[in-house]
Formats: C-alpha cells, sequence, structure tokens
C-alpha cells in the first residue's frame, strides 16, 4: 500500500478551534472531510502539508435545514445523505442525482457535500504517485515547470470533476465560508477560478460551512447526466446538470446548462434560458430550441487531454449528454447514466 | 513415457458418486469468509524487516553508478542490495534467463528494479529509497514492437546472433510452423477473407498484492512466504541465484488473493527479501504498491495479428494462415512457449485442414508480458473466431451451423498433431443456441442489438514441464490418522480456484471420509511433494489424478484390512459416508474411523504416495509438445449486446457460456470459473487496457485508472456445464479455469456486427471507434477499416 506522508492531525472540538488552527497554519494545512479526494492526493504527495485538521468532531454542520425560503446543508453532510434525502430529491433532484452517481457506494459514505465542492482538480498527469510523476518529470501543478497537456502552456488547465458542483451551479447555490475573522457568503459562481492548480477563490483559513439552496416548487425541473467508463466508481469524463423552470401554462420560466469535467472550472453555459424561454412543454418549438441548446454547449465545451479518455470523443458526447439531461429533466427520468 | 496409472472415469464404488459432482463449500470458504485465513501480508515476525524496491524513471538506460552512502546512514536501515548483491540470472523459463533481481547494469522498463532497502518499517525504506543517487545512461527506448523489430540497435537484450551469423536484433522469440500445404488450399478455396486484427494488452490486477517473507535461520535454512502460484519453480530459481543447495530453500505459498497467471514467475521481491533477510539476519517483507503490481505485469501480450482463412461453398475450412506480431514488453518470462501457443492452441474445436503460422515475439521497453488467463490464445482465438463469422456471412450460413459443419470430432489429431480425446463441442453449440434462443432471434432483433456465437479450446496441463525431467509432473502424499482424520500433501498451489478442495472432494469420494476431517497441506515444499504449480489449468487434471492413484493405493490396505477382519471378500467391503460397510452383510458396519485402526494395526503406520505424469503426447516436429495436452476442454459462447448508436457504447447485457469441463467434480466451482472467465474477458473487449504512453509511463497504474469491471458493468452470465467425460481425466475432468475465457471476446465483436452491422477488429472496442465505424459505414467505406 502506498503509505501517507507523516503530518499532524489535529481534531478540534469547534468550529472556532478550527478557523485558529486553520488561521494560524494556513497553506501548510489542509481540512479533512471525508478524505476520500485527500487521503489519496497526500499520498501521491501532491500538497506540502505539516498539518491535517479534521472537521470530524465538529458539532452541527452536518444535516438538512429549512430556513425560510432556503435549504441549506451542512458541509459535512455525507453525499449518500445528499442522494437520498426527500427534499432534496424533491427541491434539487440534479443535485440529488449528482450526488448519487460521485464514485461507488463506500466513498458516498465517507465523502460530504462540503468536500465535494472544495475536490481538487484533476488530471491524468498529476494523479499519481511520486514515483510516477518524477519518471514523467513532473508538471506545473507540482513539482514542475511544464504541461503536459497544452504544450508550452503556462497554466495548469487541469479538470474539475466535482459532479455535484454543476448541479450547484444550475440551482443558484451560495456558499458560507468561515474564518478566524469572519463569515462570507458568496454565490457558487464566484468560487470558480479558471487555474487548475487551485481552481477555487476560497484562501486557506476559510472553512466551507454551508451550502445554501433556494427552494423551488412544483413546476421545478432538474437532472444531472454523467458520462464515465463503469457503472459506479469512476470520475465523469463528462458531468452536465440542468434545470428547468415552467409557469403555470407549462411554458419554461427559466433555465440552465452547467457542465463539469472540462477544464479547470466548471462551465454555465450562457444564453441557455433566452434559447428556451416562453416555449411550450411537448411543443415541437422546444424540441428544436432543446437541440440548439445542445448545439451552443457543444460549440462552447472544449474538453482537453486532461483527464484521462479521448477528448474529441467527450466532446462529442457533450450535445448528446446536454439533449439526453435536458429531457430526461422534463420527463422526469434523470439522471442520465448508461447504467 | 506412458502415464503412470489410469483410474477410469467412474465411480470409485460403482454407478454412482456420492461427493463428486454434488456442490460443495470450499474447505477454506468460512476462513476466508470470515477473515481468519492468513494471507502472506498478515505474517508478522518478530524483529521483521520490511523492505521496498528502488525503480528505474528511465524505459531504456544503462546505470553508470549507484550510489547508497546516504541512504545506509539513514537511521533504521539495515541493509541495501543492488544489482551486484544478486548478480545471477534467472527465468521461469530455463532457456531464456534474462532477468536479475536487481538491474544488472541496465534497466528495460520504467518500473524496473533497482536497489531495494531492508528497514524497520516502511516508511523508514521509502525515506532511504529517496537518498539513493543512481546515475543513468538514457538510450533510446521501443514502445511500438514494429519500430522494436526494424531496429535492431540499440538491442534491449544483448543476445547470441543467429545460426547464420546475423543479430537477433530485438527478436525474442520467432515460430513458424506449416501443416500441409496452405498456399494451395488458400488458392483453390471458394472464399477467402483476409484482415487485420489487434488485440491491446491486459492484466490480471489480482485483488491481493504480490508479497514476500524471507526468514533465513542460523543453521541456513531459507524460508520465503511468497503469494506465488508457482511454488516449487520459486524455491528452483531463488536456490540458483542465491546459490544455495535446493534442499535448503523452502517456500510456502499461504492463502492467495487471486493470480490469473500474474503470480507465475519467481520475481524481484522473492530474491530480495531472501537476500536482505540472509543479509540481516532477520525476517524480511516486502508488499508490493498496487502500482508496483502494475509493473510487474506479466499479463496478456498486446498482438498485431493478420489473418487469412479460407473456405468451400460447402462450408468446409481449408486453411488458416496466420501472421502474429506479440509485443512482449522488457522480459522473456513464459514468452517462449506464449509464442508457440499463438499458433498452437487454434487446431479446434474447428479442423483446419491445413494451417500455418508465423509468429515473431519482440522485446519492448514496457512492463514484461506473460502468461493471464488464457495464456496466448485468446488472441489469436479473437482474430479466427471473427473470421469465421465473416466466412459465414459469405458463404450464408448460420455461424453456429459453420462451426458444426467444421467439427474436429472426438479421439482424433489436429492438423498440427495434438490427440484430441473427449470432445463435447456439439454439445456446448447445442447449449448456447438453445438457450440463447438462437434460432428465433439472431439477425432479427431491432437495431441495435445483436447476437453472436463463438467457441474455442483450452488444454489441461501440457506434458512440457519447463525444465526437462521424467519425473512425475504432480505428486501426492496422504497420511492416515487413526482418529479417523486424512492429511492429504499437495505441492499444487490453491490460489482460490480451490484445488486443495478438489484434493479433499477425491479423498471424500475415494475413502469414504467425511469431508471436515480431511485436513490439506499445500505448497509448502518442505512438506509436499512436488507439482508443477497452478497455471496451464494442469492442476485438477493431473494433482485430481495423483490423488485417485494415492487413495487406491491406501484403499487397498485399508479393505484388505476389513475384509480379513470380517473374512469376507475384499471386493465386498465399500468405504463411504464415514463407514465402511458390507456389501453381502449389513450388520456390517463400522465407523471408517475404525476401519483405518484395522488396517494401521495389520500393515503398520498408514500413509501412501500418488502420481501423474502425461504420456507421450505432441506433434513430432521441434515444439510439438508445447500445447500439447492429455486432454482438451471446449467452450461456446453466445452474447448479446447493445450498441448506442449516438454514445457509441456498446453493452454487454448477457453471455451464455457453455463449457466442456470434463466431469465437473464440484459443479458450484466450474460454475464459478465460467462465470469469473468470462466476466475478466468480457471487460477486455470495452474496458481494461494495459495501456504504456508517449513517455513509455504505466498510463494509470491503479485500479481507478485500470478499470476491472464493477458488478454493474458485469453482464448476466448463464454458466452451462456440458460433461464429456474425459478417459483419462480424474473421473473423467479436464479444466474449467482458463477456457470459458477465450471466446467470449469474438462473441461479443460479432454480436456488435449482428447489431450495427459494423466489424471491429481492433480491441478495445471504445465507443469513439464505434461512432468512427458507424461513420465509415453510413459512408460506403468498407465496414471495420477503423481502428
Ligand atoms: C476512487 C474514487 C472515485 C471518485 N469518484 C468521484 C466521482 O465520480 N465524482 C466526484 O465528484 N468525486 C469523486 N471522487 C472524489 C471524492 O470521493 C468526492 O469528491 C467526495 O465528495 C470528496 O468529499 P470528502 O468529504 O471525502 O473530501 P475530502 O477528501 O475530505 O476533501 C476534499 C478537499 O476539499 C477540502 N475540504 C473538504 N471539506 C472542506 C470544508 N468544509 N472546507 C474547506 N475545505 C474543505 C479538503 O481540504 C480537500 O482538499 C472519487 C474519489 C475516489 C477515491
Ligand atoms: S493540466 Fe495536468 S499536466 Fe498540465 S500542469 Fe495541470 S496537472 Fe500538470
Amino acid at each position: 500500500m502506498l503509505r501517507l506522508p507523516t503530518f499532524q492531525l489535529h481534531e478540534p472540538a469547534s468550529l472556532k478551534e478550527a478557523c485558529a488552527l486553520f488561521a494560524e497554519h494556513g497553506a501548510a494545512a489542509k481540512i479533512l472531510a471525508g478524505g476520500t479526494d485527500l487521503l489519496p492526493n497526500l499520498k501521491h504527495e501532491i500538497y506540502d502539508v505539516d498539518h491535517v485538521i479534521s472537521l470530524a468532531k465538529l458539532p452541527g454542520i452536518t444535516g438538512f435545514e429549512m430556513q425560510g425560503h432556503d435549504l441549506v446543508i451542512g458541509a459535512l453532510t455525507p453525499l449518500a445523505q445528499v442522494a437520498t434525502n426527500p427534499n432534496i430529491q424533491k427541491h434539487a433532484p440534479a443535485l440529488a442525482q449528482a450526488a448519487s452517481l460521485v464514485a461507488g457506494p463506500q466513498h458516498r459514505q465517507m465523502g460530504t457535500l462540503g468536500g465535494n465542492v472544495m475536490l481538487d482538480t484533476r488530471c491524468q498527469w498529476i494523479n499519481q504517485s511520486y514515483f510516477w510523476r518524477e519518471a514523467l518529470g513532473f508538471c506545473l501543478k507540482k513539482d514542475g515547470t511544464v504541461c503536459h497537456v497544452v504544450e508550452g502552456g503556462k497554466k495548469c488547465v487541469a479538470a474539475a470533476s466535482n459532479d455535484t458542483a454543476p448541479a450547484l451551479m444550475t440551482l443558484g447555490a451560495s456558499l458560507t465560508f468561515v474564518s478566524a475573522t469572519g463569515t462570507r457568503e458568496i454565490p457558487i459562481e464566484d468560487l470558480w477560478v479558471a487555474d487548475g492548480i487551485n481552481n477555487k477563490s476560497a484562501r486557506p483559513g476559510e472553512i466551507l460551512t454551508e451550502i445554501r439552496l433556494p427552494l423551488r416548487d412544483h413546476t421545478h425541473h432538474g437532472a444531472y447526466g454523467k458520462l464515465r467508463e463503469r457503472g459506479s466508481i469512476d470520475f465523469p469524463l463528462l458531468g452536465c446538470a440542468v434545470r428547468i423552470d415552467l409557469d403555470d401554462a407549462d411554458c419554461v420560466r427559466d433555465a440552465a446548462v452547467s457542465l463539469v469535467a472540462l477544464q479547470a472550472r466548471p462551465l454555465l453555459i450562457k444564453g441557455v434560458d433566452a434559447l428556451l424561454q416562453g416555449l411550450k412543454l411537448g411543443s415541437t418549438e422546444l424540441d428544436q430550441a432543446i437541440e440548439a441548446v445542445a448545439q451552443l454547449a457543444h460549440k462552447k465545451c472544449k474538453p482537453l487531454d486532461n483527464i484521462p479518455g479521448d477528448k474529441d470523443y467527450r466532446r462529442r458526447m457533450v450535445p448528446v449528454y446536454v439533449r439526453r439531461t435536458l429531457r430526461a429533466a422534463l420527463d422526469g427520468t434523470g439522471p442520465v447514466h448508461h447504467i | 513415457m506412458a502415464a503412470r496409472d489410469q483410474h477410469g472415469s467412474g465411480a470409485p464404488w460403482g454407478a454412482e458418486f456420492k461427493v463428486v459432482g454434488q456442490p460443495h463449500r470450499k474447505i477454506d470458504g468460512l476462513a476466508k469468509a470470515t477473515g481468519s485465513a492468513v494471507y502472506t501480508d498478515d505474517i508478522q515476525l518478530p524483529g521483521m524487516l520490511h523492505a521496498k524496491t528502488l525503480r528505474s524513471p528511465h524505459a531504456h538506460a544503462n546505470i553508470v553508478s549507484i550510489d547508497v552512502t546516504k541512504a545506509l546512514e539513514l537511521e533504521g536501515v539495515h541493509a541495501i542490495i543492488t544489482g551486484t548483491d544478486l548478480p545471477i540470472n534467472y527465468g521461469v523459463i530455463p532457456w531464456t534467463p534474462d532477468e536479475h533481481a536487481l538491474a544488472n547494469g541496465k534497466v528495460r522498463f520504467i518500473g524496473d528494479e533497482v536497489a531495494a532497502v531492508a528497514a524497520i518499517d516502511e516508511d523508514t525504506a521509502n525515506a532511504a529509497l529517496k537518498l539513493i543517487k543512481v546515475e543513468y545512461e538514457v538510450l533510446e527506448a521501443f514502445f511500438d514492437p514494429r519500430e522494436a523489430l526494424a531496429k535492431t540497435e540499440p538491442a534491449i537484450h544483448e543476445q547470441k546472433p543467429l545460426k547464420d551469423g546475423s543479430s537477433r536484433g530485438n527478436v525474442s522469440k520467432h515460430v513458424k510452423l506449416e501443416f500441409g500445404d496452405v498456399d494451395a488450399a488458400l488458392a483453390s478455396s471458394d472464399v477467402v477473407v483476409e484482415h487485420d486484427y489487434s488485440f491491446h494488452g491486459t492484466t490480471h490486477a489480482a485483488i491481493e498484492p504480490h508479497c514476500a517473507v524471507g526468514q533465513y535461520s542460523a543453521d541456513g535454512l531459507l524460508t520465503v512466504h511468497s503469494s506465488t502460484q508457482i511454488t516449487h519453480y520459486v524455491q528452483r530459481a531463488l536456490a540458483r541465484v542465491l546459490e544455495l543447495p535446493e534442499a535448503k530453500v523452502r517456500v510456502i505459498q499461504p492463502f492467495l488473493g487471486g493470480a490469473f497467471g500474474g503470480k507465475s514467475d519467481p520475481f524481484s521481491l522473492e530474491f530480495c527479501v531472501a537476500k536482505l533477510a540472509m543479509i540481516t539476519g532477520r525476517p524480511v517483507k516486502m508488499l508490493w504498491t498496487r502500482e508496483e503490481v502494475f509493473y510487474a505485469h506479466r499479463g496478456r501480450h498486446p498482438m498485431q495479428l493478420t489473418y487469412r482463412t479460407g473456405a468451400n461453398k460447402d462450408g468446409k475450412l481449408t486453411a488458416t494462415d496466420a501472421k502474429i506480431l506479440i509485443d512482449g514488453g522488457s522480459y522473456s518470462s513464459f514468452g517462449l512457449v506464449t509464442t508457440y501457443y499463438s499458433g498452437q492452441l487454434l487446431t479446434g474445436p474447428v479442423d483446419i485442414p491445413t494451417y500455418r503460422f508465423d509468429s515473431t515475439r519482440v522485446f519492448t521497453n514496457k512492463p514484461p508480458c506473460g502468461p493471464k488467463r488464457g495464456h496466448g490464445s485468446v488472441q489469436p482465438r479473437f482474430a479466427f473466431e471473427i473470421q469465421l463469422d465473416e466466412i459465414a456471412e459469405k458463404l450464408n450460413l448460420d455461424p453456429i451451423e459453420l462451426r458444426r459443419r467444421n467439427w474436429q470430432g472426438e479421439q482424433t489429431k489436429t492438423v498440427n498433431g495434438q490427440r484430441i480425446t473427449s470432445n463435447g463441442f456439439m454439445q456446448c453449440l447445442d447449449l448456447v443456441e438453445q438457450q440463447s434462443d438462437w434460432k428465433a432471434r439472431y439477425g432479427k432483433l431491432p437495431d441495435g442489438r445483436g447476437l453472436g456465437v463463438a467457441g474455442s479450446m483450452y488444454i489441461s496441463g501440457t506434458n512440457y514441464p519447463i525444465y526437462p525431467n521424467d519425473m512425475p509432473q504432480a505428486g501426492i502424499q496422504l497420511q492416515v490418522d487413526r482418529s479417523g482424520r486424512v492429511t492429504v500433501f499437495t505441492g499444487g498451489n490453491d490460489i482460490g480456484q480451490g484445488s486443495s478442495s478438489m484434493c479433499a472432494y477425491i479423498v471424500s469420494e475415494e475413502l469414504g471420509v467425511d469431508l471436515g476431517d480431511i485436513r490439506v497441506i499445500a505448497a509448502d515444499t518442505d512438506l509436499c511433494p512436488v507439482d508443477l504449480g497452478a497455471y496451464s489449468s494442469r492442476v485438477t487434471f493431473m494433482v485430481g489424478n495423483a490423488t485417485i492413484d494415492a487413495c487406491r493405493k491406501l484403499r487397498k490396505q485399508i479393505c484388505t484390512a476389513v475384509a480379513e477382519k470380517w473374512e469376507v471378500e475384499v471386493a465386498a467391503v465399500r468405504l463411504g459416508g464415514g463407514l465402511a460397510l458390507c456389501l453381502s452383510d449389513a450388520q456390517k458396519t463400522i465407523p471408517v474411523r475404525e476401519a483405518f485402526q484395522w488396517a494401521e494395526a495389520r500393515f503398520d503406520t498408514l500413509g501412501s504416495t500418488g502420481s501423474y505424469n502425461t504420456p507421450t503426447l505432441g506433434g513430432d516436429y521441434r515444439g510439438g509438445t508445447i500445447g500439447a495436452s492429455p486432454a482438451y476442454s471446449f467452450t461456446a459462447h453466445a452474447a448479446e449486446v447493445t450498441v448506442d448508436r449516438e454514445t457509441g457504447r456498446i453493452t454487454c447485457e448477457k453471455v451464455w457460456c457453455a463449457h466442456d469441463c470434463g466431469r465437473a467434480l464440484n459443479p458450484t466451482l466450474v460454475k464459478g470459473q465460467i462465470e469469473g472467465s468470462v466476466y475478466m474477458g468480457a471487460a477486455e473487449v470495452t474496458m481494461e487496457d494495459h495501456g504504456i504512453n508517449r513517455f513509455g509511463l504505466h498510463s494509470g497504474p491503479s485500479l481507478l485508472d485500470y478499470r476491472i469491471p464493477t458488478s454493474l458493468d458485469t453482464p448476466d452470465i448463464e454458466a452451462l456445464i456440458v460433461e464429456s467425460i474425459d478417459p483419462e481425466g480424474p473421473y473423467g475432468a479436464k479444466e474449467a479455469g482458463e477456457g470459458p475465457l477465450h471466446s467470449v471476446i469474438p462473441a461479443i465483436a460479432n454480436a456488435v456486427y449482428d447489431a450495427v452491422g459494423i466489424r471491429l477488429r481492433h480491441l478495445p472496442f471504445t465507443p469513439g471507434k464505434v461512432l468512427a465505424a458507424l461513420e465509415e459505414k453510413e459512408a460506403g467505406q468498407p465496414a471495420g477499416t477503423a481502428s
């Protein structure tokens, strides 16, 4: 078995204590939630950290709560619970479906929603052992100077690979970060940065505590589509979340499409609402507009050879998955997954 | 030499079997299920050190210097060894000993072993690895076998020149054999199909990583516990490399977590723990990481295959001509055998009247290939069975009917001189035809869904004992205790396939002892008579026969003693169900324990040995014994697939596999082997790919990136047993461990053709290739040119 490097493990009993520790150690520390991403990455020596701050003993940042017009999910809630919670299934089907397709069953028991939001980017040249990376000659993201995906590239383009990210983006989620200096709430879109080395604007010292979703009524439709090789375990080769809200006349009021496993940040496709708005359920106009959305996504999405899998094929699948996921949302048949 | 004894295929006590043929638990099933089974890595010994291996980051390089000074200074480091400490070469095949435990001046792939450190724990050993300085002179590396073949320099191995003085270059083995006049037969055939095919590389991915523990006693005895599937060869290799008498080397195989051929070579870690134990005087353990297991590899060889097959209008085949380029990776391993197997094992169950194969194995700077379940013959089978489908189509014949018309029959000889005894292939075809509802559905399913069929054969061991000798290939020893307990000592390696259980079933059948009163001590070279190990699907056939042999000798003594006491004919005594019974007098019944005591009193301490050796087999030409088996298993697969025309994804929905295993000694275990083979083979079609990237690095040496199927990815499998009852197998048994893998791959390929009309000839069948082939077809180009 690959060994973990040595580090000091902290198990703070309060959020305050956790924030103080994180403030003290900053970039030399990492937060440990379920550990399903952190531990493999530590074993691969992708991080130089001396401290690991476990959130396991913190009270109160697990579970679901209705707060006015919002549904608030504690960052430490296991994905298995997100996938099966009746309120999430009702108000945020795309999120429930995305959570249900993350990794394998054991990972979903350990892995948390917060950890999934904060998941590091992935690349076939970085998610490998130190020996392997050394034999390669390393890369920009850690220990090296070149990128093996974009020749001559000066920026890491490792892929955001978190399944729940696009779902949360279509749902207009906001995130609460707590640090030693205070609390800030940001729309999830503001979290992402187009840099594979660190694709998030959150700073060391900030702990994600809550994921907040606006409550939606029966007119909300959502779904998640995931392309991967196996029926379980595998990260997305492409992930696609959609939201379609209808009005009382069954016409599209608002819509959003977001994709992941392309580049460093999850992508929200602009202009989807304009293409679909006002069109009636079951009309040929809506069918045509769905195809137009699929083509729009195809134009906007350019997968790279960052994660394993043929990039041309992944690109080809963009319109297919966008179309199928939109239909699944309307038909209530999501997720779109080959199994 | 003739087989030692033929025991017949019937039940030992008359018409009915009592134990054999019934479903039974594996004798070690509960130990495994409850976690009490001790695997190699579970072994903890007082004072034990942990060892780690330094590996080459270069695909091809000379080692200029190694400096271990800094590493030795690290506290907790006990010893460091490099190639100079283990200078003697070895190889599982004695004719190609091109391996060293640690690189001997040269490294040949990324991951090749360079040095080993023993330290107080793994972390210290790992830290020491980072302090070893190695200076390399990097050489040009070959990742493409065609390139390695074309260019002779730099040669990956120094080899003796050919007889005519020319350089062997990077050729590891070349075999060309022709049986009959192939060119004339093809020229006069009504149809000939000719195509290129390719088989990518795959690996075993056994769940237990390789592990070994070495101990060296004060009186000079070396003991190595190892997760090997061939204790005997490891013992021989250790003795050679460590320069110890074989009698001073003991190899023990603890419980094993899967092997599939991937644990058949002697491996670097076995020599390293032994040497480090000898240097430090302490026990030393080495457990490989998953990544290291991928470097150890010995998996299925990538092959580029060109096949021509001819047939006449009546559907009878005329000839097959094969040219195969085999990518061997960096060492020979079993490659000599692989090269022969790539041609020798194709000549059934359909008769090929004239046949030629020309196989060349070349070295490349990649992890070494070796034997994986269906060694050497899965790849050619893939190409050939697709060709049969194409011929059937050209002749407008049902592909099952085509195979029936060409069936070779029983008690016959193949074109390359292999003796065929029992042959249940026709029943296999019948069964998959019925169960898949073939007649009603083949060619008639809706677009995107299809059925395909293929067939194959495989060996039940061969008469090639790896190193030439006249001794038995399998030996057994039985020890009988007056408590009623019988202990079986077998050199056979139980690697999860159930060979120890098989021995117990036979003893129970023969001596009437309850299964619970039989112990099996296996794969310990100090305790057990030699068996050549778990490979080539030889164990049931050979060890089974040896067990019967040993039982019959004991039975004679026991029955004689009982008959004398009862004053009846020996033939009137029966052993069964834990009892000794008298056929002529129902009153005369005693527990078998008492019968053992009578026999012990009459004959002294009870025990017996048994053995098996193959009869003289094989064609009368160089290499004619390689692939010559005392009996062949036969298989037919029907596969049903769906193809998503938009995503290109192939889903194998269901597989019917009918396998002629001779007699099923335990049908549950046979079905387990069939299911395991089918899902392993099916995954090789669409998922598994032991790829090496443009830098010569393994493209993903982990179980995340090397995609073995999960339960969700496994098709429904219907395992169908055909019992042809072989005249020479133990009670008529043959093999079930490897045969049922072969033809699932071409059956899926043929089903894809039925589903969407594209001929895929280049594995793996990725969705991208499917889409490209569909597009070509739409554009009216010849189907199947996509690669
Ligand atoms: C074999 C395998 C397959 C996988 N497949 C998938 C997949 O298909 N899809 C997918 O999305 N993921 C996949 N994962 C990744 C992972 O399991 C999930 O993303 C999971 O949700 C991560 O949650 P966690 O709680 O385990 O995170 P951790 O590993 O604990 O943390 C992940 C990262 O987020 C940071 N972090 C965690 N919580 C917080 C917090 N509250 N505040 C600030 N920072 C925080 C950590 O420091 C770390 O950098 C897979 C992992 C494995 C090992
Ligand atoms: S994209 Fe991949 S190869 Fe390039 S710098 Fe990032 S991790 Fe390294």
